[in-house]
């Protein structure tokens, strides 16, 4: 990947006012991959009695991070959209801990961007959520 | 009303007591979870039918050029509507039956909910700048397993936006 593209990569992440709403951090972006870290916050708790962090949250992690990894394809010539999303919970994120997710892009078309995902807290070994999703290839915006 | 043990009169019960046993545990239900208020998500509910409503904010954007919603907005949308509407439809006959206090939820005392097991959203269009609203339909709730599909619209309610179908792990309710 171009000089370029990371930089015009990385700003578009922190462009994002929902990710920035969330914490999230590009720590990593390659020619089709990328890893985003969300640190642990009391506002995304989905259950108040153990502190587990919302299945939904770790969705819009999964989500901008299998974005940008289709985003960084060096064969894609600009933006991309999720066609679709599937998320796998294995365990309950550990609370307390922050969130980080790697996405690489498995294949590519013409016409579409298939990326998977993994999401882990401080074990590395077991992954808290997998994920699968197909991105569209867009002209540049 | 048998189910109770104690509503065993002739005379239906006042309709503002019902709604108020009702509003009280959906309250109890949406209230207590931090990222459903994060996301501003609130519910309307029409008898045992639940909308959810996300009301458009700067901080639900993806897209700043369009602008859009953001995927993992929407997909967060679409995921707290299934689980509340299956906690919903899980529990609605003990809240109609009295049999969970309306005082016990209030402060904190839920049953155990569902948890995802999997979840899988369709973007069908961009997510515009506006409010969105959702509903869900239990398509089976067994013992252990449930599964929810659920659709998010915004102006136009047959031009759904997003759509998703999940699968759930039931909470064990003998205990």
């Amino acid at each position: 990947m171009s000089v370029d593209k990371t930089r015009i990569a990385e700003q578009f992440i922190t462009a994002i006012p929902h990710s920035q709403a969330l914490g999230m951090e590009l720590t990593e972006i390659g020619e089709g991959s990328a890893e985003i870290v969300m640190d642990y916050d009391s506002r995304f708790i989905g259950d108040p009695e153990t502190g587990v962090i919302h299945g939904g949250a770790v969705s819009a992690l999964m989500d901008t991070c299998c974005g940008a990894a289709a985003m960084s394809h060096p064969d894609n010539p600009g933006l991309t959209a999720t066609i679709d999303l599937r998320i796998d919970y294995m365990r309950p994120a550990t609370p307390g801990q922050r969130i980080r997710a790697r996405a690489e892009c498995y294949h590519f078309t013409r016409s579409v961007i298939f990326v998977r995902a993994r999401a882990m807290d401080d074990d590395d070994a077991r992954p808290v959520a997998t994920a699968t999703g197909t991105f569209t290839v867009e002209a540049k915006a | 009303m048998t189910a109770s043990g104690k509503r065993t009169g002739k005379h239906p019960e006042p309709v503002q007591v019902v709604k108020q046993r009702r509003d009280a545990a959906l309250n109890a239900l949406v209230d207590g979870v931090p990222y459903i208020r994060f996301l501003g998500i609130t519910f309307d509910r029409r008898g045992d039918e639940l909308t959810a409503v996300m009301p458009f904010d700067d901080k639900l954007i993806g897209n700043p050029l369009l602008p859009a919603l953001h995927g993992g907005a929407t997909a967060a949308f679409l995921e707290v509507s299934a689980i509340i509407g299956l906690s919903w439809s899980m529990l609605w006959h003990e809240i109609e039956a009295g049999a969970l206090d309306p005082a016990d939820l209030a402060a904190g005392r839920l049953p155990r909910l569902p948890k995802t097991i999997d979840f899988t959203v369709d973007y069908l269009r961009s997510g515009l700048p506006r409010d969105a609203y959702a509903r869900a339909q239990v398509a089976r709730s067994g013992r252990r397993y449930a599964s929810v599909r659920v659709e998010a619209w915004q102006d136009n309610r047959a031009r759904p936006f997003a759509q998703a179908s999940g699968h759930f792990l039931m909470p064990r309710r003998d205990g």
